[in-house]
């Protein structure tokens, strides 16, 4: 963040909100933080290149497309086998995001995180069943937190200029654990 | 529930193409939903139309980039906390108060309170943290993230 100008920095603010549905949305982005549609592309390229951008597409809101349910799926892994286990998992269709996190001993011995979408809860449970077997994770302990309530859903934001405007700031981080 | 979930959702063939497709990414050149459009089959016009009503049914919630939090500078963190039941609504109004919790979800298990915390330096996150601990009188786990197996962060619809 450091490094950005501050036309740059204004651009990752205004991009937070989102791209407007335009035949030449980066130009208009472009106008509104003083750079050219030829210098906004630019940058965007090279943030997608060196992964400052994850991805630049549609955020979609899981719940009002059917996915009911959300499971965060705990595991407690020996250190040893955490990165090839969080591989493994990383890999399977179900599963969309896999974090290692530290264990907060002795509340919590759980070392490896995936998130599970799914319609409901029973299907989030088959899924999880056939993953175990799929992977050979029988052996390792696992808890299924599923999410009861939503208490707060907004934008994560990193940047100033967007706090006095948190209704128009959407997802634009890419959140671990989100649901 | 049916085989296909869209299926009860007012969603045809062509929106969930769109949002399949887009979630994996929209090019980035000078008219990129009319690249997009190509790719899918229609007309830039109706892409554009189609997801204005997708966003204004609430399907979608933006179009734009996922940023990458660390790389950008910021701070960023899950966390979780133990709220017995007659504290909880109280105490999620305190958290949800601060306007670095992101998410808030409640979960069945004894850490029943999960919230994602994002800061615009990483060095805020622990004085929130301890704010958050003070505040609510109830201890705050901090579970940063310390490998990345996988971010997909996208749904077949």
């Amino acid at each position: 963040m450091d490094d950005l100008s501050d036309p740059e920095r204004a651009l990752v603010a205004v991009l937070q909100r989102g791209l407007p549905l335009v035949s030449h949305p980066y130009k208009e982005i472009g106008t509104r933080v003083g750079l050219t549609e030829r210098q906004v592309i630019d940058c965007l390229s090279r943030w997608q290149a060196d992964g400052m951008i994850r991805r630049l597409g549609v955020v979609v809101r899981h719940h009002e497309l059917g996915y009911q349910a959300n499971a965060m799926v705990v595991w407690d892994v020996p250190d040893e086998q955490v990165r090839e286990v969080g591989r493994r998992l990383g890999e399977q269709q179900v599963v969309t995001l896999c974090y290692r996190r530290p264990r907060r001993l002795p509340d919590w011995p759980y070392n490896l995180f995936c998130m599970i979408h799914g319609q409901d809860r029973e299907l989030v449970l088959q899924h999880l069943q056939s993953l175990i077997a799929r992977c050979g994770l029988e052996d390792i302990i696992h808890e299924v937190l599923f999410s009861c309530r939503r208490f707060k859903q907004q934008g994560a934001r990193c940047i100033e200029a967007d706090r006095n405007d948190p209704l128009q700031v959407a997802k634009s981080l890419a959140i671990p654990g989100q649901a | 529930m049916t085989e296909n979930l869209s299926d009860s959702l007012a969603l045809d063939a062509t929106d969930r193409c769109i949002i399949n497709t887009l979630q994996t990414g929209l090019p980035i050149c000078e008219r990129p939903y009319a690249a997009a459009a190509e790719q899918l089959g229609i007309t830039e016009e109706g892409l554009l139309s189609r997801l204005s009503g997708l966003r204004d049914q609430g399907f979608i919630s933006r179009l734009g980039p996922m940023f990458h939090a660390e790389k950008l500078g910021g701070g960023l963190t899950l966390a979780a906390m133990q709220v017995p039941d007659d504290a909880y609504e109280k105490v999620s109004t305190q958290v949800n108060a601060y306007t670095e919790v992101a998410h808030n979800y409640r979960r069945n298990h004894i850490f029943n309170m999960w919230f994602v915390l994002a800061t615009e330096t990483p060095e805020e996150i622990e004085n929130v943290l301890v704010s958050i601990a003070e505040e609510t009188g109830y201890p705050v786990f901090n579970m940063p993230k310390q490998e990345e197996f996988f971010v997909g962060l996208k749904l077949e619809i």
